[in-house]
């Protein structure tokens, strides 16, 4: 199979968005993204433990035995869940504390499972290492936007900067249910942007 | 006295899947179909009851003694994948219709993260074990009430037309997301 390296890292950051086109890994994206940074933040650990993931099973796709290859990917998924952990737990302690339960449970997340059997697990080291750099920064972008509208809507903040007075804010956004609402309505803009490409596809062969 | 609160805490104010975020997934996918819920759930309950009993043993008498705490998530995993593969083959050979009811939502659970979110927040939360097994319990209950009320949500939902760019998740995620403000109503019942 021959792929251009290029595309393979946009592939996963626009065509195959996570977040956004694959629904994939919804439980951290609904759950760590009431503030812009702390979405943010998820989204760069996620790219990292996905990251060295990719790379680290596609060296080893070869020497993992058949019989226990799910069980060899979760234990090194896991063990660089752990580093991450101990790292934002050792430089951005405020970080650590509201991502709380949702650091280590980025060993869950399916983007990562997914992505590493899917991709990492039949191609070569260099595309493996893009692939998890494209999807993680696709991931990183949609939890980001999201955070971004959640905390504008909410609070009236951009990043901690304020855009409006606060009491302008729908407290809601922050809470539980703007999470689902706000996640819904981004992916149904999405799904009309792409509905609307096709149909002009489809107005040119005309 | 305890124990009440923590079920209702754990299935009306703190839902697992409403206001926890955790657990979605069987929430948005496969909910369509209400006869499926009872076996899902019991499968949930079934091994988050006894993962929450090994886990919290292998917390108090491996991980805290011998201040390995920063392994909790590798061997919390390694634990919980080998109880589903270890209960899939025990039940096969005990009970073929306990395995038919419960045993096929099995591999689904795997990739659940309930099931370690739970394990980890009884750890965090520093609970004792018979209060662990009632926040486990319970966290299962507010799993299947939330799976119960948004499979009958989506079975109405089937026959509203709706835009084309809202069908499926969109319209899922939004109606749960409504559902989650009605149930911010109970934050009031448990401190």
């Amino acid at each position: 199979m021959k792929q251009s390296g290029v595309k393979v890292f946009l592939n996963g950051i626009f065509k195959e968005n996570p977040v956004l086109v694959l629904f994939l890994g919804m439980c951290p994206t609904l759950a760590t993204t009431s503030t812009a940074l702390t979405g943010m933040s998820m989204g760069l650990a996620t790219l990292f433990v996905l990251f060295a993931s990719n790379v680290v099973i596609s060296i080893l796709k070869n020497l993992i035995p058949e019989r226990i290859t799910m069980t060899a990917y979760v234990m090194i998924i896991s063990t660089f869940v752990t580093v991450a952990e101990m790292l934002i737990h050792a430089y951005y302690p405020a970080m650590y504390v509201s991502l709380g339960i949702f650091l280590p449970l980025i060993v869950v997340n399916c983007l990562i499972l997914g992505r590493v059997q899917v991709f990492a697990s039949k191609n070569s080291v260099f595309y493996s290492a893009l692939d998890g750099l494209g999807m993680g920064l696709g991931f990183t972008f949609a939890l980001t936007v999201l955070g971004t509208l959640r905390e504008l809507l909410g609070t009236g903040k951009a990043f901690g900067n304020t855009v409006f007075p606060e009491h302008y804010g729908a407290l809601i956004f922050v809470l539980a249910p703007g999470a689902f609402i706000t996640l819904g309505y981004l992916i149904a803009v999405v799904n009309s942007a792409k509905l609307r490409k096709t149909e002009d596809i489809e107005d040119n062969i005309d | 006295m305890t124990y009440i609160l923590i079920f209702i805490s754990a299935v009306f104010v703190n839902n697992i899947v409403l206001s926890q975020f955790l657990g979605v997934y069987p929430i948005l996918g496969f909910s369509k179909r209400i006869d499926m819920v009872p076996g899902m759930t019991g499968a949930v309950a079934f091994i988050l009851t006894i993962s929450t009993i090994i886990t919290y043993i292998i917390q108090k008498t491996v991980l805290i003694p011998y201040h390995v705490q920063f392994l909790q998530t590798i061997i919390y995993v390694f634990t919980i994948a080998s109880l589903v593969t270890l209960t899939d083959r025990v039940l096969k050979r005990v009970s073929s219709s306990l395995y038919q009811t419960l045993g096929v939502y099995l591999p689904l659970i795997t990739t659940n993260c309930v099931i370690l979110g739970v394990a980890i927040l009884v750890a965090r939360k520093d609970l004792n074990l018979m209060e662990s097994v009632v926040f486990a319990i319970s966290t299962s209950v507010g799993f299947g009430l939330a799976l119960v009320i948004f499979a009958g949500i989506r079975d109405q939902l089937s026959l509203v037309k709706l835009p084309k760019s809202m069908e499926g998740i969109p319209v899922a995620l939004i109606t749960a997301g409504l559902l989650a403000m009605a149930f911010m109503g109970f934050a009031g019942l448990v401190k």
